[in-house]
């Protein structure tokens, strides 16, 4: 019983994970009906990013929370700005293009950002410093770290976060209506490449995000740790209806969940094929995901 | 998809890479006995066991040195080091070893530290009857590949007994998890060593949980060890994820002791911090070791590198030196000849007395450390000896 409610527990954290990058992807997808492969590098870059600032800062071996939050938002800004050149330079050209090649053009940056991490980075594991003070609270014989708990905190927030953005604010009014149709929306007056623009930012800022919190709990960090990650979230996302905010969470934890349920059993070798049955069952089954739908959305 | 779709062109490539590679042995002209004599060297630099390559470099940097500033090999002839990164991947080993013999035509090889990269790269080496010694591959099968494989250290089934006798006798274990990386040869032959010895002693040993080189996360399997509650858990990979255990384990309220082999030796273990206690390992020397050849080996290496030479260094420095020794006896650098020569050595090193038998194996004792965290630093602290019997 304490040995099941433990592994839901860290079902639960490696779930909110894959969530905190599965908002990203479907938040992309929700807009552009483009499936942003390099979103997962984005996370890996966002953990380097966080990596140098808390080294430049002194922040290894030196922990403290004020720090730790300036290196996140910093590693935020640097990744949002990363996002809004990726979208110019790579998306914004083939835009107009079948989407096939926009899919493609993804999966091209995808490997730039992977290997040229590897050119500048080098490929060695790094071991993310410990910005904030480890610790472990036990419940009966049920253990959690703070870090952990901090990431399923981060995801709930910022699935809500995002829900108001684009249900309440304008700029979300906007994005739903160039996700309609970008064409009407642009003659509305709507800035649409603004909006765009926005949405690769405020994604590569959350993936920063996710990153840094992840390398705080889970501190090995290389260049290729975004790959098998992003995809994993990537199916997360897929699985929880692609384009769905609260479906991206819930594909989310899932996910986390059956991984690691595979893992306590004697196929633990077999956890990655877990993200990718599923997504096989599910194009398979159920292709609009969990909460997705084929209805048409009124804006 | 195709990569060279019409089937003309198709033949034309395969038909260059036959005869690029039948060029690669006929080329491969024998060491005319003057000049420098050009010994190989092929290392994870980078990746993940980018730790093992950089000591092993290391260790043999400086035996090269001394060796050339104290007048060089076979009438005054200079050793020149010529280095291959494999980025920690088997398929780069045996493609470094190919061309350090074809293109850079070394008479000889030091490497690898993995075994499994060994195991890669050994095969090339044979056919090109060029003698290899790994200083540090223990996996038993290393040296069945051929017999101009030599290796320096001791063998995974010896390195198992060790650890197990040390957990079952001295720590008074009696039921013990395992958790052995699948993708690394060494792990699995370690493994089923412990399993044996720790068996044989009369102690309980669950089925082996197994996981991947580069897994990030080790919550799930540990949860089923703690349900196990085991006295000790033997985790038999590399460094990089022994310390995310040891620390995921701790972080799991798991205290019980975590013993390793020879793999936890490397910069990243130092990533388990204070996670890192009540942990053993077993290794090839203890750099505490007073015996003079030890402390002179530490001092140099200390004021060449500025830092503290670990077991692979050691055995790399070891490895050099019994080349260099064949290479005298052997009166040549010619394969054949050094193989021969090589199958003889008894040579006092850093890491023991090393006297080569019928197997190209050693057998030299073990020591067992304790891992500690210390000022922000890993510490090795000499716990025992233990020696073959």
């Amino acid at each position: 019983m304490e040995t099941l409610l433990q592994q839901i527990i860290n079902g639960l954290s490696l779930g909110a994970i894959y969530a905190l990058i599965a908002l990203g992807y479907t938040m992309v997808y929700g807009v552009l009906r483009l499936i942003n492969f390099a979103h997962g590098d984005v996370y890996m870059l966002g953990a380097f990013s966080g990596y140098y600032l808390a080294h430049a800062l002194g922040l290894d071996g030196n922990p403290s929370v004020p720090g730790a939050i300036v290196v996140t938002i910093g590693a935020m800004a640097i990744c949002a700005v990363v996002g809004m050149l990726i979208e110019r330079f790579a998306y914004k050209p083939v835009r107009h293009h079948p989407r096939l090649t926009a899919l493609i053009t993804a999966i091209g940056v995808s490997l730039l950002l992977e290997y040229g991490g590897q050119v500048v980075f080098g490929a060695t594991p790094r071991f993310f410093p410990q910005m904030i003070e480890s610790r472990t609270y036990a419940l009966g014989g049920v253990q959690i770290t703070n870090q952990n708990l901090l990431i399923i905190l981060v995801a709930v927030v910022v699935m809500f976060g995002l829900e108001f953005i684009v249900h309440r604010t304008r700029i979300g009014k906007a994005m739903r209506a160039t996700s309609y149709n970008l064409q009407v929306a642009k003659l509305m007056g709507i800035n649409t490449d603004r909006v765009i623009a926005f949405t690769f930012a405020l994604g590569s800022a959350l993936a920063a995000a996710g990153g840094v919190l992840v390398a705080l709990a889970i501190p090995r960090i290389d260049p290729l740790m975004g790959l098998m990650t992003g995809l994993k979230a990537f199916v997360a996302a897929v699985l929880g209806g692609i384009g769905s905010i609260p479906g991206a969470m819930v594909g989310g934890v899932l996910i986390g969940l059956m991984e690691t349920g595979l893992s306590a059993t004697a196929y633990s070798t077999y956890r990655d094929a877990v993200a990718f049955g599923v997504l096989i069952l599910i194009l398979v089954v159920r292709p609009a995901g969990i909460f997705g739908s084929t209805a048409v959305e009124k804006v | 998809m195709k990569l060279f779709p019409h089937p003309v062109l198709r033949l034309l490539v395969l038909l260059g890479v036959v005869v690029t590679a039948a060029a690669g042995c006929e080329n491969r002209t024998v060491d005319d006995g003057t000049g420098d004599i050009r010994v190989g060297l092929y290392a994870s630099l980078t990746g993940d066991g980018a730790s093992f390559g950089q000591s092993s470099l290391e260790g043999a940097q400086l035996a090269v040195e001394e060796i050339n500033n104290a007048g060089g090999v076979l009438g005054g002839r200079s050793i020149q080091l010529l280095v291959e990164d494999n980025q920690s991947r088997p398929e780069e080993a045996s493609n470094a070893v190919t061309k350090l013999i074809t293109q850079d035509r070394v008479v000889a090889l030091i490497g690898e530290v993995a075994s499994r990269r060994t195991l890669a790269a050994a095969p090339v080496a044979q056919r090109y009857q060029v003698p290899m010694i790994t200083p540090a591959s223990t996996n038993e099968r290393v040296t069945e590949l051929g017999d101009y494989i030599f290796r320096i250290c001791f063998i995974d089934p010896f390195q198992g007994e060790v650890l197990a006798k040390f957990a079952y006798n001295d720590l008074g274990a009696r039921r013990a998890a395992v958790l052995r990386d699948i993708q690394q040869d060494y792990s699995v032959g370690l493994t089923e060593s412990i399993v044996r010895n720790f068996t044989a002693l009369g102690g309980q040993v669950s089925d082996p949980i197994s996981y991947s080189s580069g897994d990030p996360d080790f919550r799930a399997v540990l949860t089923q060890i703690r349900a196990q509650n085991p006295d000790v858990i033997f985790a038999t990979g590399y460094y990089t994820e022994a310390a995310v255990i040891v620390r995921q384990a701790r972080e799991l309220g798991m205290e019980m002791p975590i013993l390793g082999g020879d793999g936890w030796v490397g910069d990243a273990l130092a990533n388990g911090r204070e996670a890192l206690r009540n942990t053993f390992i077993s290794n090839h020397y203890s750099g505490d070791n007073p015996d003079p050849v030890v402390q002179n080996f530490v001092a140099s290496y200390r004021q060449r590198f500025g830092r503290e030479p670990d077991s692979i260094a050691a055995l790399s420095y070891d490895a050099v030196k019994v080349l260099v020794d064949a290479f005298e006896r052997a009166g040549s650098t010619n394969g054949p000849a050094v193989r021969d020569a090589l199958a003889t050595s008894s040579v006092a090193g850093v890491t023991g007395q090393l006297t080569m038998d019928a197997n190209r194996n050693v057998s030299k004792p073990a020591v067992i450390q304790e891992v500690t965290w210390e000022n922000g630093a890993v510490r090795f602290v000499y716990r025992t000896t233990i020696d073959p019997d």
